[in-house]
């Protein structure tokens, strides 16, 4: 059984509901994300695993035990909010030690532990410092160090570098990524950020409306999106939908109208005539100048309709003749060269039976 | 030519005056100078029927030190004035009691309930100052509901019956009632602003509902704990009003005896003393408490428990 199971909860707001019948369960020491776009629900469901709320049905366990009679001080959980929360009366050694008078720590120990609460977080000498005299990212720090000290079995994170500028970001992602690997603590994190999320997490759920709609390791989630709004979700994607023309020896071949027949390995068991929608990445596909020299499982022509130049890669979006618009992304490795292609250049796009994958409807 | 800068400079100064211009003059006016006529009046020599006697007598400035030195040596002064502190400490205390669990109930409650019990705390001072103190008059009257109430209770535990109306009790009652809203008001506006997220992180991290309000609501509200203790502590201080019509003989306060010396004994010089110690045990107090405020925003209770 899991360090923390989620089972079957649910929240309603009046005849809205914010939590959906969701049920996970998140082993010890991993660094779980709760993923989606905003109002999806991921605040309501952290608040209810902390104890702030309580679940209209399911329940929440922790080591087997049922949290429903626990408020939140009486669980052995932290929360890191948005806000970071610190408290302003407070220097960052009184915010750091509050947890640990709360839980009646002995005068004698507090000390240490402040001092190597601290050191976890790099905030060796700002032990004096109030709040207001730090920086959004030491602010950070502080509410990690404070969440931290007493050791807690979960800790809960909410959007907490959402309000930290990219670059910032950036650093403190791998910071928490070292920080949980040191500290052996699970962490349960909630972002909007996708790319976050991949960069961070063991496991991802991805939530939408409420409900979990995939659950997996990054790279399954990156490279086989389940639904469609996953696909949509997590990074760019094209998808192509129509009904199956053919299906066998482990090959579907599925009709779409603007572009042709386009052919997906797959195990599942498609009947012909079915509808079904295929998701590619646009790093998968080939863009050429010329046709290509082997012979592709599947390969169209179209014209570069429109262009990003992002710096590390370029996006191109290529028309088919029959009007279809087929996301294509080219890293720019050749130094000093911007991009390979220009707007109205007729390309070949090409890509193999095991790029795409179908997807639920 | 003029430069333009010059003139583009001095006018935001003019209308820097326009703005502060008449408040300063009003303030000197009618504060500044009555206060300074007031400084001199106390080092004059009363009048024979009332007032000052002249300020030269004799070809000679008539200035002495005689009222200080009664003010200094008479100790029914000094006991007047500790009797008032006494009054207006209790005043402010009991104020405190009332008024914080009022705020915090207005500043917690939804929109639409906190503008009408604002509206409450506030209603009293639609009717007259001195009508409300009669009203209690005849609230504490020994015919009233209250007094025959309190006095049954009492012959029925075989005591004598107490007078309400001019006791100590009665002027404390109306004191704090007719202070409390100005600690409600400073008290709702600082705790109306409160983050609940501090309180959420201070229960997730393990503080029950009691040790939250000590370590977190209480010290962050205490500049509206400051700022309503003033607005009553220091008119209470001076309050003649009160112990006037609600009190007995041994409720006089240093307001009755200033307002003695200026209306009944006619002695002006003396009158000014006891207005001027008042001033300065007034500004002496309400610096002390600025200094604790100070002192314990500067270092929370917290800290010092961390570094112990
Ligand atoms: N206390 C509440 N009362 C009513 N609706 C709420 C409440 N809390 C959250 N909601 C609604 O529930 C939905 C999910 O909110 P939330 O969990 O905060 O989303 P997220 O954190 O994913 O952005 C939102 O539509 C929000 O408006
Ligand atoms: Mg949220």
């Amino acid at each position: 059984m899991a360090l923390l199971e989620i089972q079957n909860v649910t929240r309603r707001f009046g005849d809205f509901t914010a939590v959906d019948n969701v049920s996970i369960g998140i082993e010890a020491g991993e660094f779980f994300t709760l993923l989606g776009p905003s109002g999806c629900g991921k605040t309501t469901l952290l608040r209810m695993i902390a104890g702030f709320d309580l679940p209209d049905g399911g329940r929440v366990l922790l080591n087997g035990e049922d949290l429903a009679g626990r408020p939140p001080e009486r669980r052995p959980m932290r929360m890191v909010f948005q806000s970071y929360a610190l408290f302003p009366h407070m220097t960052v050694e009184g915010n750091v030690a509050f947890p640990l008078q709360m839980a009646k720590t002995p005068a004698a120990e507090i000390g240490a532990k402040i001092a190597a609460a601290l050191e976890d977080v790099r905030l060796q000498g700002f032990g004096k410092r109030y709040p207001h005299e730090l920086s959004g990212g030491q602010k950070q720090r502080v509410a990690l160090g404070r969440a931290l000290v007493t050791h807690p079995a979960v800790l809960l994170l909410d959007e907490p570098l959402a309000a930290l500028d990219a670059k910032l970001r950036e650093e403190m992602q791998i910071e928490l990524i070292n920080l949980q690997k040191e500290v052996g603590i699970t962490f349960v994190y909630v972002t909007h950020d996708q790319t976050e999320a991949l960069a961070l997490s063991h496991r991802i759920a991805v939530m939408n409306k409420g409900r979990v709609e995939q659950l997996d390791a990054p790279s399954k989630i990156y490279g086989f999106p389940r639904t469609r709004f996953v696909a949509d979700f997590i990074g760019q994607c094209n998808l192509f939908s129509g009904p199956v023309a053919a299906s066998g020896n482990g090959l579907v071949t599925v009709d779409v109208p603007a572009l042709g027949p386009v052919r997906v390995a797959t195990d599942s068991k498609l009947a012909p005539g079915r509808p079904a929608t295929i998701a590619l990445r646009p790093e998968k596909i080939r863009i050429e100048a010329t046709a290509p020299a082997d012979t592709p499982d599947n390969h169209y022509r179209g014209t570069v309709a429109d262009l990003l130049y992002m710096g590390d890669v370029t996006v191109y979006r290529v028309a088919t003749p029959g009007g279809m618009r087929v996301e294509a992304l080219l890293a720019n490795s050749q130094s000093g060269r911007a991009k390979f292609f220009e707007v109205g250049d007729a390309v070949e796009m090409s890509w193999s039976v095991e790029a795409g994958h179908f997807i639920e409807e | 030519m003029k430069p333009k800068s010059i003139s583009a400079a001095t006018r935001p100064r003019v209308g820097k005056w326009l703005v502060t211009g008449p408040p300063l003059a009003y303030l000197l006016l009618f504060f500044a100078i009555p206060s300074l006529i007031m400084v001199l009046a106390s080092f004059r020599t009363p009048g024979e029927f009332g007032g000052l006697a002249p300020l030269f007598e004799e070809g000679r400035l008539d200035l002495n030190l005689d009222s200080y030195v009664r003010f200094f040596s008479e100790s029914i002064y000094a006991q007047i004035f500790a009797k008032s502190v006494w009054y207006a400490l209790a005043t402010t205390l009991f104020c405190l009691a009332l008024a914080y669990p009022l705020a915090a109930l207005i500043a917690k409650s939804g929109r639409r309930y906190r503008d009408l019990l604002l509206l409450l705390v506030i209603l009293p001072f639609w009717s007259n100052f001195l009508i409300r103190v009669y009203a209690w008059m005849i609230i504490f009257g020994p015919n009233a509901a209250l007094a025959r109430t309190v006095n049954g209770v009492l012959a029925w535990f075989g005591h004598e019956p107490v007078p309400l109306l001019f006791s100590s009790f009665a002027v404390l009652v109306c004191l704090v009632y007719v202070h409390l809203p100005f600690m409600v008001l400073p008290l709702y506006a600082n705790l109306e602003k409160h983050d609940q997220a501090l309180l959420d992180a201070a229960q997730d991290l393990g503080a029950n509902a009691w040790q939250r309000f000590w370590r977190i609501t209480f010290p962050l509200s205490l500049p509206g704990v400051y700022a309503g203790a003033a607005l009553v502590f220091i008119p209470a201080l001076g309050i003649f009003a009160i112990p006037d019509i609600l009190g007995g003989p041994e409720d006089s306060l240093i307001g009755n005896v200033i307002k003695q010396q200026f209306l009944e004994t006619r002695d002006w010089p003396f009158g000014s003393v006891l207005s001027i110690v008042l001033t300065i045990a007034a500004l002496f107090l309400a610096g002390l408490a600025a200094c604790v405020a100070r002192g314990n925003l500067g270092t929370p209770s917290s800290v010092k428990a961390a570094r112990a």
